[in-house]
């Protein structure tokens, strides 16, 4: 559906894309993960047309993105990171504005304003101006403008960005709704873990303008290893925790230099864990599984940051030095 | 034979495309047009400072200064001061296009399959219901000072606002499309918007200018606009009336083209 090639951009100072390769499959959503400044949105931009790049190319359904962007552009959707329709006006006049701009044909637009005002459950509210949108619906009303031509593609930039956690979640379950109920493409961009965990077929981890890691959620936590148990043990000089290595389920034992404890790297630690308490006394037990952060921070070397840069508290926080 | 075909597909697709085009147009229009009906004190603020003008300085230089010919300065300032009205309010409507892109409005309708050039008009065409609005107030207004108009000087007076506002929204989008923030706009609007008042002749006859200011005159397209108006309304004017308009029409096409290339270089992000 999407094959980049070599696809870079430069600014002045900075390259923010760095030689980009990257197919992605028909009606998958494939996540771009990634702190801020890594090159997400440039790429997506890129992809929609609105940057162009400084080398390489890209083919979006079919069409090269630097010497066909008019036919790249009919055949995709696009929700910025900032809602951008336009609150005087209402819902249903952002929609049909658009379904003029992407030449919707008259007989199917009322029909299609409809369908996607349904979609991301709008249309009680759209005769309403936008100005009276909440946050969450704004972003709603977003995706069903990015939807009304019919798009094969759509790009999802932050669609989570600066929500709070119930309309996070239900921003969600409208995405996977989505997912089934229109049968699209969908590339998304985000740093939230948990977000591209839950939404995502294949994850593409993006740093400093190139991917790193690129897997399905769970082969990427996998990866990592398995389920870590820590135990502390009744009393020491324990054979048994030799033994434990023989179980098909342990991939590694090892005593941590740092916190004093026996850490066991076991795959299903739900399972598992009982039978290995029946062969060690113990006095203290955790296990964690891993989550795509402690991918992040293996492929990176760095945490994920959760919150933007330059973002509302920052500023908050430099008035009130003033 | 297959030729024919050819040109009659091309054809096919030409009008296609042109009624495509023409809907977009329309499209964009009408978002400036309802949210020009639902902002009403921007119309009522704007309004006021010509209104302001046609009063006090009509009627204050009134008293000292009659030698304009065969009319009351107050009347023959007045097309003057109606151009005025026209000239700030669609060399300030280029700050929308500021406003359009602050809130990423703009960037959704670059995604779109639509051209610049497209998006350029329908932006232009948006400013002109406010310049009419003002106008057709001003007229009713002018009708306490004595201004009377036939059928046919009403119509001539539509055409050279649609002009003059077409003209000089080009020139507020051309400069919005350059500047990132409204401070800057206000500041360099301000250097636009007075020579083009004030050298256009609204306050005072062209005839007895010095040569210089009668040559920066002469390069301001509402000079034209003025002139033409006080053909229309009065019955007096330095040009002929035709002059005039054709004057203005090549300064709106001259304009415009400037325009579409701004808005054609314009970043989309």
């Amino acid at each position: 559906m999407i094959a980049i090639r070599d696809l870079v951009k430069k600014y002045s100072n900075l390259t923010a894309v760095d030689g980009l390769n990257l197919d992605i499959y028909e009606s998958e959503v494939f996540g771009l993960l990634g702190s801020n400044g890594a090159g997400k949105t440039t790429t997506i931009h890129m992809l929609a047309t609105l940057l162009k790049p400084t080398s390489g190319t890209a083919i979006v359904n079919g069409y090269d993105i630097v010497t066909q962007s008019a036919k790249v552009r009919s055949s995709v959707g696009i929700v910025f990171q900032a809602p951008s329709s336009d609150d005087m006006l209402t819902g249903y006049e952002n929609l049909k504005l658009h379904s003029w701009l992407y030449n919707v044909p008259r007989q199917i637009r009322a029909k299609r304003i409809a369908e996607v005002l349904d979609l991301v459950g709008l249309t009680q509210r759209k005769d309403d101006q936008v100005k009276k949108y909440s946050g969450g619906m704004r972003r709603r009303l977003e995706i069903a403008r990015g939807l009304i031509h019919k798009p094969k593609v759509i790009f999802l930039d932050e669609p989570t960005l600066g929500l709070d956690p119930s309309s996070r979640e239900s921003m969600w379950e409208y995405i996977k709704r989505l997912v089934k109920e229109e049968k699209i493409t969908i590339i998304l961009t985000t740093h939230y873990m948990e977000e591209a965990d839950l939404l995502c077929d294949r994850i593409g981890i993006i740093d400093k303008g190139k991917i790193i890691v690129l897997d399905t959620p769970s082969r990427l936590k996998e990866m990592i290893g398995g389920d870590v148990i820590k135990v502390r043990l009744s009393h020491e000089k324990q054979p048994n925790i030799e033994l434990l290595k023989k179980f098909s389920f342990v991939h590694k034992v090892e005593q941590s230099n740092e916190d004093g404890l026996i850490h066991l790297s076991v795959e299903d630690a739900n399972r598992n864990l009982p039978i290995i308490l029946k062969y060690i006394d113990t006095e203290w037990v955790e296990y964690t599984s891993p989550t795509l952060n402690d991918v992040f921070l293996k492929s990176t070397g760095r945490n994920i940051k959760e919150e933007p840069e330059g973002g509302f508290m920052e500023k908050f926080a430099r008035y009130d030095q003033k | 034979m297959e030729a024919t075909s050819t040109i009659l597909l091309n054809n096919v697709i030409n009008v296609m495309t042109f009624t495509e085009s023409l809907g977009r147009l329309y499209a964009l229009w009408l978002r400036e047009f309802k949210v020009f009906i639902r902002e009403r004190s921007r119309l009522i603020a704007s309004t006021f400072t010509p209104v302001l003008w046609l009063f006090v300085i009509g009627s204050g230089f009134g008293s000292t200064h009659p030698s304009t010919g065969v009319v009351d300065y107050q009347k023959f300032i007045f097309p003057g001061i109606v151009c005025m009205s026209v000239i700030f309010s669609s060399v300030f409507f280029g700050s929308y296009i500021i406003w359009d892109r602050k809130f990423d409005f703009l960037k959704s309708v670059m995604v779109a399959p639509v051209s610049r050039d497209i998006v350029f008009i329908g932006k232009t065409l948006g400013g002109m219901p406010n310049s009419l609005v003002q106008a057709a107030i001003l007229l009713v207004i002018g009708l306490t000072i004595g201004i009377n108009m036939d059928f046919i000087s009403l119509v001539q007076t539509v055409i050279i606002v649609l002009l003059l506002s077409f003209s000089l929204t080009s020139v507020g989008l051309t400069i919005g499309s350059y500047i990132e923030s409204l401070e800057g706009f206000q500041l360099i609007i301000s250097f636009v918007v007075f020579p083009l008042f004030f050298l256009s002749g609204a306050l005072f006859p062209l005839k007895s200018l010095p040569l210089w200011l009668l040559l920066l005159s002469a390069i301001d397209p509402a000079t034209y606009a003025v002139d033409s108006l006080r053909a229309a309304i009065l019955g007096i004017s330095s040009y002929s009336f035709s002059i005039d308009v054709v004057v203005l029409l090549v300064f709106t096409i001259i304009l415009a083209i400037f325009g579409s290339y701004s808005f054609r270089r314009m970043r989309a992000v």
